[in-house]
């Protein structure tokens, strides 16, 4: 049965990128985030996952208001990101993993997960640069891919609660998954931040680091707050904790953190990278 | 399970399903400027771009003034109207500080203070 080595969670803010094009990982403003990350290609080296379930969020570039599904999982045997507007130059193509798509479709529409699948998906920053950030090198990312996409644009947006139980969800199904496979799962996004409001700037770094501490210690934590409690304490963007949690909640039991990584602000946001390993 | 309480937060507008209604046509045009074919298209002739979405007064007042308040307000969502303010080579930090009425800088350290 295929095998979840580990989880990791990282911001994704679309200024990184704007870094890693302009070669400025060291610079004073940049290093403490990046640094973050030469601990984590080692582990990557030795554990050597085949594949990665990404969870993430879109923010307009594949899905606009005319249909926004709740949960969507690609299906697609390659991946494209795009222009977003900005001119953040663009990441080539990602392989997909097309039997693990259709498994983890299958299980988690059994466990009543009704979901969106795609196969066809263009997938933004949030998506590509944590990729990027894991698997820095030139060319195409070395491993293939299974995009999770959970809407953080408009309200409802599912609860803390419900993404944790879609974590459990893909994880039972990776679990589940006759293969040899070796699984890393990204969740992406986060930490506290808002962009929108006159309360733009707006970040909260004892509610992050709570948080943060959480993931190992007493991963529910977060579950206890509704969407727009969880919006009041880490800002409109926060929110994208979702995708922390649900990647969290792949790894059934105890986790120790390799990695914990805290640093703010990038652009408007507060970041945090986490490597989480499960406790045999 | 409990109702949980509904909370209202300052200086903050979710973009729930009355501003996703509202401001459709003013996002469906925001959300066309992922194609830089479409930013040129705006740049070249902004008020036949906006034609061809229908926007509302309110939404086209609101585009005429670039102000991201004004914006929200005619039912933008921050996601999309990034990429509006793309057009114009403004950042995050930089609607940040129109939004809070302060200069760039001064914004930039209201952030790094976050940290404090």
């Amino acid at each position: 049965m295929a095998k979840i080595v580990g989880s990791i969670v990282t911001s994704h803010v679309p200024a990184i990128g704007r870094a890693i094009a302009g070669n400025l990982q060291k610079e004073p403003y940049w290093k403490p985030f990046f640094d973050a990350f030469p601990p984590i290609h080692r582990w990557l080296d030795e554990v050597k996952p085949d594949v990665a379930v990404v969870v993430y969020n879109d923010h307009g570039l594949n899905f606009f208001l005319d249909k926004m599904p709740t949960f969507s999982v690609g299906a697609a045997p390659e991946y494209h990101n795009a222009d977003e507007g900005w001119g953040i130059p663009t990441l080539p193509p990602f392989s997909g993993d097309t039997e693990l798509s259709w498994h983890l479709i299958k299980q988690l529409v059994n466990k009543e997960f009704d979901l969106t699948t795609c196969q066809e998906m263009l997938v933004d920053h949030a998506f590509t640069l944590p990729l990027k950030l894991l698997w820095p090198d030139d060319g195409p990312c070395p491993i293939k891919v299974v995009p999770v996409c959970i809407n953080t644009v408009q309200f409802p947006i599912p609860s803390a609660s419900r993404c944790y139980k879609l974590g459990e969800a893909i994880g039972e199904a990776i679990n589940a998954w006759d293969s040899d496979a070796r699984v890393v799962v990204i969740g992406t996004g986060g930490l506290s931040h808002q962009l929108d409001g006159e309360r733009a700037g707006f970040i909260n770094k004892p509610f992050d680091l709570q948080f943060m501490q959480s993931l190992v210690d007493n991963p529910r934590w977060a579950t206890q707050y509704s969407v727009e409690q969880l919006v009041e304490h880490t800002g409109s963007q926060g929110i994208e904790l979702l995708m922390w949690l649900a990647a969290r909640a792949t790894i059934k039991g105890d986790v120790r953190a390799l990695q914990n990584t805290y640093h703010l602000p990038i652009s408007n946001t507060a970041a945090g990278v986490m490597l989480l390993e499960p406790v045999a | 399970m409990a109702e949980q309480q509904r909370v209202s937060i300052p200086g903050t507008t979710l973009f729930d399903d009355i501003q996703a209604q509202k401001g459709y046509a003013l996002n469906k045009m925001c959300f066309s400027f992922n194609d830089k074919t479409n930013r040129d298209a705006f740049k070249a002739d902004e008020a036949a771009y906006c034609a061809r979405f229908g926007l509302t007064a309110p939404q086209l007042a609101a585009v005429q003034s670039r102000n991201v308040l004004q914006l929200l307000a005619a039912g933008g969502n921050v996601y999309y109207l990034a990429k509006f303010a793309g057009i114009f080579d403004l950042d995050v930090q930089d609607i940040g500080a129109q939004q809070t009425g302060m200069s760039k800088d001064e914004f930039k350290q209201k952030l790094l203070n976050a940290g404090q």
